[in-house]
């Protein structure tokens, strides 16, 4: 490569703007739409004691003489069997959702995205071996499975499950950015690093890592919702926030012995599990389109 | 070929013997002394040391680990501390539901996903493009058991159509067992209502697994048959006269294949861990069901079969999907032979 290509390849590899970013973004109404509903979640977990009209119930509230109530423009999503808003729960249930969703994804990207650059990096070594064979062991049940079978050892609840997801998760990061660390070993600006006498903490890090973000962010947007879908899977079961505090999983469980007649109980935060998950899934499918990522 | 398909199988045998390796760790590791658990809190303490000889606790980890995996070979899984039986009988008697349930659904979603995604294709940018991506977006987002309880809501409690729970009705004869399977086995029987009894209650389970793999399946066949309808050749078949639906069903399909073929094994050996929870909503009486029981009851020796088992299976899939694909794509083929 001449010093003129190589001056090209280093403008063209320039960051995309965020105005362009937004304009490929906006270009599909439902990712707007996904991210407006997201926000909308966001917003509302976050202030729940102010937004939820009976914040007290999110808790071992009961009066009895409201128990089992349809919806009605007091309660939107009527009451549960101890005469608590279970519109005021499901603002609650979304609260440790996306804290699931947060401690979850901080935990298992970092280790992932470190050991897959390492792996990647350290090609037809025994380094390499050791870390795709691990990932590969992990990989090779559902990640709802294993969880499980760790919740239940620890003893159930929502750190325990945090962690057990956790434990699940980092592989699928070490796999995506090992691949991407892979096609790029010995790219020139990888081996000029390496001529220059750079630390590989610095080629890891500082010249590796930046091609993997947008990749990373993309399948975190997704992940996120398939977090939430492992954590409701768990608490449907019991494995999650325990009683009396809201989890959308345990709420569905509750309700769903009371179908038919009292259907609002399972129903309104089945729909609100949806809800989450698809905003977080069509934010995902814009970003993909803005940073035109392929999947790996 | 064969020496493709050879190094899979290893591979696979590696991890097989690495994923036995972490769940026997997990299990030894986790708080609680399975002899006491094994016995329960009223066993004397000689009870529980002689009971740790027995079970080999009071060697360290690896003569723990060899003990366990020579009779795990020897076909041996310990037994379940919660039914008091084998854990291999167990599996035995739980698996074929289990086994009818997934792939009725998988059958379900191929069928359904490949029309979809072809009429959705054909007919790109109608209004049944657009419900089908509806569709999609939300199959994709609903987990299975949030679709089990829809299903059960709107097909059994409002329209009265489909039976709750079970596979059969309360007290209704089972078919002579054959292949375990009650919808094949009442027909061999020639018992017809039976079969449709069956058919009218695997409907909703089936259906609460199979929707997000149609979402997938569609939107996968919709993009190869509305990019290959550009094509060329496509132009040509059109201007030979030849049907449309013979040039859809003979060369617009093939390509989408492949893609669907790596997905849908994939989702297949997940609906196993999906299907834990679907089985609860409605009582079907499977191996999901029997391994919530037990991971709830912290039967140790049954976790560990259990969690084995789906690896097992995951990996027969995953063996599977590999040759398929090689076999339809010789590029796959070719390359990973080459490297």
């Amino acid at each position: 490569m001449s010093k003129k290509e190589l001056l090209i390849a280093a403008l063209s590899r320039k960051r995309v703007s965020f105005s362009k970013g937004w304009y490929k973004f906006s270009r599909n109404p439902l990712s707007v739409l996904g991210l407006v509903i997201l926000l909308l979640i966001i917003v509302v977990a976050v202030f729940a004691p102010y937004i939820a009209p009976f914040p007290e119930h999110a808790g071992a509230f009961t009066n009895f003489r409201k128990s089992s109530l349809p919806p009605s423009l007091n309660h939107f999503f009527g009451t549960d069997t101890v005469g608590r808003d279970v519109f005021s729960r499901v603002i609650f249930g979304y609260r440790f959702s996306l804290i699931l969703a947060v401690v979850v994804l901080g935990l298992s990207i970092p280790p992932g995205v470190i050991l897959g650059l390492i792996g990647g990096y350290y090609q037809r070594t025994r380094i390499e071996i050791a870390i795709m064979r691990i990932t590969d062991i992990f990989l090779a049940v559902p990640p709802l499975v294993l969880a499980l079978a760790i919740t239940v050892m620890l003893s159930p609840n929502l750190f325990n499950q945090m962690m057990a997801i956790s434990l699940m998760w980092w592989p699928w990061y070490c796999r995506l950015v090992y691949a991407i660390t892979t096609s790029l070993r010995y790219e020139y600006f990888v081996r000029e690093a390496e001529l220059t006498g750079a630390s590989k903490a610095h080629i890891l890090l500082r010249e590796i890592l930046p091609n993997c973000a947008a990749p990373i962010l993309t399948k975190m947007t997704l992940d996120a919702g398939f977090v939430i879908t492992v954590g409701a899977s768990l608490s449907f079961i019991g494995l999650g926030v325990q009683p009396p505090k809201p989890g959308l999983g345990t709420m569905v469980a509750d309700g769903a012995k009371r179908l038919p007649a009292e259907w609002w109980m399972a129903v309104f935060p089945a729909l609100a599990i949806v809800m989450v998950i698809l905003s977080f899934n069509l934010v995902g499918d814009g970003l993909r389109d803005m940073f035109a990522v392929e999947e790996v | 070929m064969g020496k493709y398909i050879i190094q899979r199988l290893l591979q696979s045998i590696v991890v097989l013997f690495g994923l036995s390796l972490l769940i026997f760790f997990i299990a030894r590791v986790m708080p609680g002394d399975p002899a006491r658990v094994a016995l329960g809190s009223l066993a004397t303490k000689e009870q529980v040391e002689n009971l740790r000889k027995e079970m080999h606790l009071d060697k360290p980890f690896p003569v723990q680990y060899y003990f366990w995996i020579t009779s795990v070979l020897r076909g041996d899984l310990g037994t379940s501390l919660y039914t008091r039986r084998p854990v291999t009988t167990d599996l035995k008697a739980y698996i074929p539901a289990t086994l009818e349930l997934i792939l009725f659904s998988f059958l379900m979603s191929l069928v359904i996903g490949q029309v979809m995604g072809v009429l959705a294709g054909y007919f790109r940018n109608s209004w049944f493009d657009g419900l089908s991506r509806l569709i999609s977006y939300v199959g994709v987002a609903t987990p299975a058991f949030v679709m089990a309880i829809f299903l059960l809501l709107v097909f059994t409690y409002v329209l009265n159509l489909t039976p709750a729970v079970g596979r059969l009705s309360l007290g209704a004869p089972p078919p002579p067992k054959i292949t375990s399977f009650i919808i094949l086995d009442s027909l061999i029987a020639g018992e017809f209502a039976t079969a449709l009894q069956a058919l009218r209650h695997i409907v909703l389970p089936a259906a609460s697994l199979a929707v997000a793999n149609i979402a997938q399946e569609g939107r996968i066949t919709r993009t190869s048959i509305a990019e290959n309808l550009q094509k060329d050749y496509v132009m040509a078949h059109v201007v030979y006269g030849i049907p449309t639906a013979s040039t859809i069903f003979k060369y617009l399909l093939r390509p989408s294949l492949i893609p669907t073929v790596s997905v849908m094994g994939l989702a297949f050996a997940y609906q196993l861990s999906y299907a834990f929870l679907v089985e609860l909503v409605f009582m079907w009486p499977g191996f999901s069901r029997y391994a919530v029981t037990v991971m709830l009851n912290k039967d140790l020796n049954a976790i560990v079969a259990v969690v084995l088992v789906i690896g097992l299976a995951f990996s027969v899939v995953n063996v599977i999907v590999d040759i398929v694909v090689s076999f339809l794509d010789p590029r796959v083929r070719l390359q990973r032979v080459g490297g």
